[in-house]
């Protein structure tokens, strides 16, 4: 299949290169080449210091104390839910919750609004591409209550059945859980058009946004949906920042997903009542450094532009694809083109498992990610136990892309194939 | 320079030794590492007490598989209770590589499936519902 080479980038990328200094490590005597980045993304330094400011300059609790720490504290906090509301362009910032990642952020939305709204015999759609994080909870969900889960199926090039999804929805639907951007495969799905097709059956809406907020702008409005949740630390901020973003209207509805501290207005021996949103659902001291990290990498994001950093990561897909399809061997799973996709590029090499090959890529220096990417019927779709899967972000080069394609050449000649 | 990838472990990987089916198998254990996919089934022919004969089948990574064609030539003529006996670090030494800490499970399914045939389970302690 003809593959388009884009060769032109916007980024500054040797400037961008310089705010990560985990880049300069060196990887059996190799300068480290991260093509991991759909696993989780580095930190610039920007983001670091943002986070070694609270601690070494106004650390204390946040929504607590009535003195000068904890006030700016807190104000630093919510300016980061202000920052990821004007990132995402949530309507409000009542609309935004902080949550650990996009893993919580979905059985945040399956326990508060799935056991009181998905009954017996009520139909969940999903599909194959979701990560395990936009799954599991669902499938569980369903056996619990006794819903229907139906798991709508991906053409051989690994992009969405619209056929099967829409017959599927005209049967009625619940729910319609659906990934943006697909971890194993970079599939881009079309969210707003498929959101609002949802809609018109009467499903809620929740997309898993954690491939591409990182990766390409993302408007809620626009998209239409209900919810939508993404993880902080595949977008250069901390393991322990993500978001929930859901209609006010929905949230107003909802009952808690945890209880504890923070999360109440006023508590009796005999009853509580709920905090006002967003506070309703961040329960004990939230991950608060985290979040702040957010907010710094979106300000770090915004500063470069993700449509400058889309159309990097797209060159580099095109780059890739026409490199990788020219070695005998080597299978590439998914879209062969740049077209509605993210910076994913999942691929086989005949006669080495993926688990040897990324070894062997380990000694070269190269990251890449092998094995089910958390996305098991998947990878029985595609008939394979495992991929190797390089995943590009704005600090990668065309020159790691050659070290990749070296390594491949390198784990051919050591397995004689 | 590839420790992991000396030839013999390709040879092993490439040419396994007792691959197949066993005829006549008193023993017989399944396994799988769900994380890389890797599959073993090692069988086991026990006659008086001794390994008269063995064979496994499977797929998986280079290590999965070199792990399990050596074992099988290492048991081959023993006793059951001398089987029994043979622990991990005997598996890690008979391999003779470095293996890093995510490739041990790849590294030690052969023995998790040899295991299973000598004590003659149906299903590994603590997995039972699997």
């Amino acid at each position: 299949m003809a593959v388009t080479v884009r060769t032109a980038t916007t980024l500054d990328v040797a400037r961008i290169r310089a705010d990560f200094p985990i880049l300069e490590q060196r990887v059996n005597g190799k300068r480290v080449v991260y093509l991991d980045n759909a696993a989780t993304s580095q930190k610039p330094r920007q983001v670091l210091e943002a986070m070694q400011r609270v601690f070494e300059e106004h650390n204390a609790n946040i929504h607590r104390g009535v003195y000068e720490f904890s006030e700016r504290t807190t104000a630093a906090f919510e300016e980061a839910r202000a920052k990821v509301a004007r990132f995402i362009n949530a309507p409000s910032e009542r609309e935004v919750i902080f949550v650990r990642n996009a893993t919580e952020g979905v059985n945040l939305v399956a326990y508060a609004w799935g056991r009181d709204n998905i009954r017996r015999g009520d139909r969940i759609v999903t599909t194959v591409l979701e990560h395990h994080s936009d799954f599991v909870p669902w499938q569980q969900l369903a056996k619990d209550v006794g819903a229907e889960l139906v798991v709508i199926d991906v053409d051989d090039d690994g992009r969405l059945r619209r056929d099967q999804l829409s017959a599927e929805l005209r049967k009625g639907a619940k729910l319609l859980a659906i990934t943006q951007a697909s971890n194993g495969l970079g599939t881009v799905n079309p969210v707003r058009e498929i959101a609002a097709e949802a809609h018109a059956a009467g499903a809620t809406v929740l997309v898993d946004a954690a491939q591409a907020v990182p990766h390409t702008p993302v408007d809620v409005q626009d998209l239409a949906a209900d919810f939508l949740v993404f993880s902080g630390h595949k977008m250069l901020a901390p393991p322990g920042s993500g978001a929930v973003w859901g209609r006010e209207a929905l949230l107003e509805r909802m009952r808690p997903f945890l209880y504890g501290g923070d999360m109440i207005s006023r508590v009796t021996v005999t009853k509580t009542e709920w905090n006002e949103l967003p506070w309703k659902f961040e329960a004990g001291t939230s991950s608060y450094v985290d979040a702040i990290g957010l907010g710094a990498a979106i300000d770090y994001l915004c500063a470069v532009g993700l449509r400058a950093i889309h159309d990097h990561e797209l060159m580099l897909v095109a780059q890739l694809l026409s490199r990788l399809e020219a070695i005998p061997g080597v299978t590439v799973y998914g879209p062969r083109t740049v077209e509605d996709r993210v910076g994913v590029v999942s691929f086989n090499i005949e006669g080495i498992h993926p688990h040897d090959a990324a070894t062997i890529f380990d000694r070269e220096g190269v990251c890449v990610r092998a094995g089910h990417h958390c996305n098991h019927p998947l990878m029985t779709r595609l008939g394979v136990p495992a991929t190797t899967r390089a995943s590009m972000y704005l600090y990668n080069t065309v020159d790691e892309l050659d070290r990749l394609v070296d390594a491949v050449h390198k784990a051919k000649k050591v397995f004689g194939v | 320079m590839d420790d992991m990838y000396r030839d013999y472990i390709l040879d092993h990987y490439k040419n396994p030794r007792n691959f197949g089916e066993l005829e006549g198998a008193t023993h017989s254990y399944h396994d799988s590492n769900p994380l890389c996919g890797d599959e073993l089934t090692m069988s086991l022919r026990i006659g008086n007490g001794h390994v008269d004969d063995v064979r496994f089948q499977g797929k998986g990574c280079a290590i999965s598989q070199a792990s399990a064609s050596i074992l099988t030539e290492e048991i081959k003529g023993k006793t059951l209770d001398e089987v029994k006996a043979i622990d991990r670090d005997q598996v890690l030494a008979n391999l003779g590589i470095p293996i890093s800490p995510a490739r041990v499970k790849c590294a030690l399914l052969s023995l998790k499936t040899l295991k299973g045939a000598a004590w003659g389970l149906t299903a590994w302690p603590g997995e039972e519902k699997k």
